[in-house]
């Protein structure tokens, strides 16, 4: 999906031309460039109905929409590199996992 | 589970219209999908909730459900797909923030090293402008090449773009002072954009060298010759050696990329031997008769391997 500023406006039905220019300037929607301007594919789209719910639906005023998607962006990194060191653990021989999970234990204290 | 509106909001059937909402506005912050993308209870419930608000937001709605004109499934389903399911999506959740374990000094920088500095908070109290993160795709050969490209901004202002010879996949680039205007006297941001590059159909880049497979005829492969070969500054001739096996790799030196401030890479040719598409009476006669007096084993290592 790549959608223009304008056909991502009507798509979404909350979504006004100058709310979106300002969340683009804010840095919380993080378009594509290209020649003809500012491209919007599907995680942005997702994105800008999340923020659209965030203000509408749950009434979350300016000042705390950044400090709000900003602890989203962190819980998503660190949702990431769990699943990540996840992975790298399952692919370890048995005796290594066992290891770990022995390691971690310990360190989680009594 | 209940399908009535009411139950499933908490709500009496004489709730006023703005104590839904409160109500709704209230669950939909503990419930919502992307605030809650380990509990898969919280999306069911929320799906329920939103269902139920979307009922009952609308009083001409709400009146005619409360007369049994219309029941809850005709309440709007939720057709989206979540923010989460892309965030959460390996790697294009390209809006995780790795801020969250950058400070772990006492596991020795084991996340960092691991996994980057990825970008850090939003939020900035220096008086300098923050910087606007923007991606960009450009094609193979304009990545190899180099290129200009216009591009227009969000904010409507057009900057010239030069895309050095030999930039890398998901490199960036940084336009100084491009970025957000800066608090007070404080300089602007800049503006970091970074580059996807667009496969090839013919062209793969392995760090500065160029490889390509190139099919070869029987013939070419058992007396050599000479075929042309498409690099990334043109066509060039290549010399087959007689008895060319295929996975035999030729480097056209200096015919790779050309980096700025770096040596130029090599273009490695991987040959592949293409047979006929059709294996005609005269080449299976004459094969069969080869075979007679020139039986020959390719395979002998991996018998004595096994």
């Amino acid at each position: 999906m790549s959608l223009s500023e304008k056909q991502v406006v009507a798509l979404i039905e909350e979504l006004t031309v100058k709310h979106l220019r300002v969340w683009v300037q804010e840095g919380w929607i993080e378009p594509r460039i290209a020649d003809e301007g500012p491209v919007y594919d599907e995680i942005d789209v997702a994105r800008l109905r999340f923020v659209c719910q965030l203000k509408h639906e749950m009434n979350v005023n300016d000042d705390a929409l950044p400090v709000i998607l900003d602890l989203v962006d962190q819980l998503y990194g660190l949702r990431r590199t769990l699943r990540m060191v996840g992975h790298a653990i399952e692919n370890q021989p048995q005796s290594t996992r066992d290891l770990i999970a022995k390691a971690i234990r310990e360190s989680s204290g009594p | 589970m209940t399908d009535d509106p009411y139950e499933i909001l908490g709500v009496p059937r004489d709730a006023s219209q703005s104590e839904i909402s409160k109500t709704y506005r209230k669950l939909a912050k503990k419930l919502h999908p992307d605030l809650n993308p380990g509990n898969p209870e919280a999306e069911e419930r929320f799906k329920k909730v939103s269902g139920a608000y979307q009922l009952l937001k609308d009083p001409e709605q709400r009146e005619r459900f409360d007369r049994g004109e219309i029941d809850a499934s005709g309440a709007e389903k939720h057709q989206h797909k979540f923010y989460r399911e892309y965030a959460d999506a390996g790697d294009t959740g390209r809006y995780h923030s790795t801020a969250g374990f950058q400070d772990f000094e006492d596991v020795s920088d084991i996340f960092v090293d691991l996994f980057g500095q990825g970008r850090g908070p939003r939020a900035n109290m220096r008086t300098r402008g923050p910087n606007v993160h923007y991606r960009m795709e450009v094609d193979f050969l304009e990545a190899v090449n180099g290129a200009k490209r216009r591009i227009t901004m969000p904010d409507a202002k057009s900057i010239d773009l030069t895309i050095p010879a030999g930039t890398r996949a998901d490199s960036v680039l940084r336009l100084k002072g491009k970025g957000r205007p800066g608090h007070g006297d404080g300089p602007a941001g800049d503006a970091l954009i970074e580059i996807a590059v667009k496969p090839h159909h013919l062209f793969r880049r392995e760090g500065d060298n160029i490889v390509i497979d190139l099919p070869i005829t029987l013939d070419e492969a058992v007396l050599g010759g000479k075929v042309e070969v498409p690099t990334v500054s043109g066509r060039v001739n290549l010399t087959i050696p007689a008895g060319a096996n295929s996975g035999r790799v030729m480097r056209l030196k200096g015919k790779g990329v050309k980096p700025v401030g770096r040596p130029a890479g090599d273009q490695l040719v991987k040959l592949t031997i293409a047979m006929p598409s059709e294996i005609d009476p005269e080449l299976q006669a004459f094969i069969q008769t080869w075979r007679e007096s020139h039986a020959y084993d390719p395979r002998t290592n991996i018998k004595s391997a096994s």
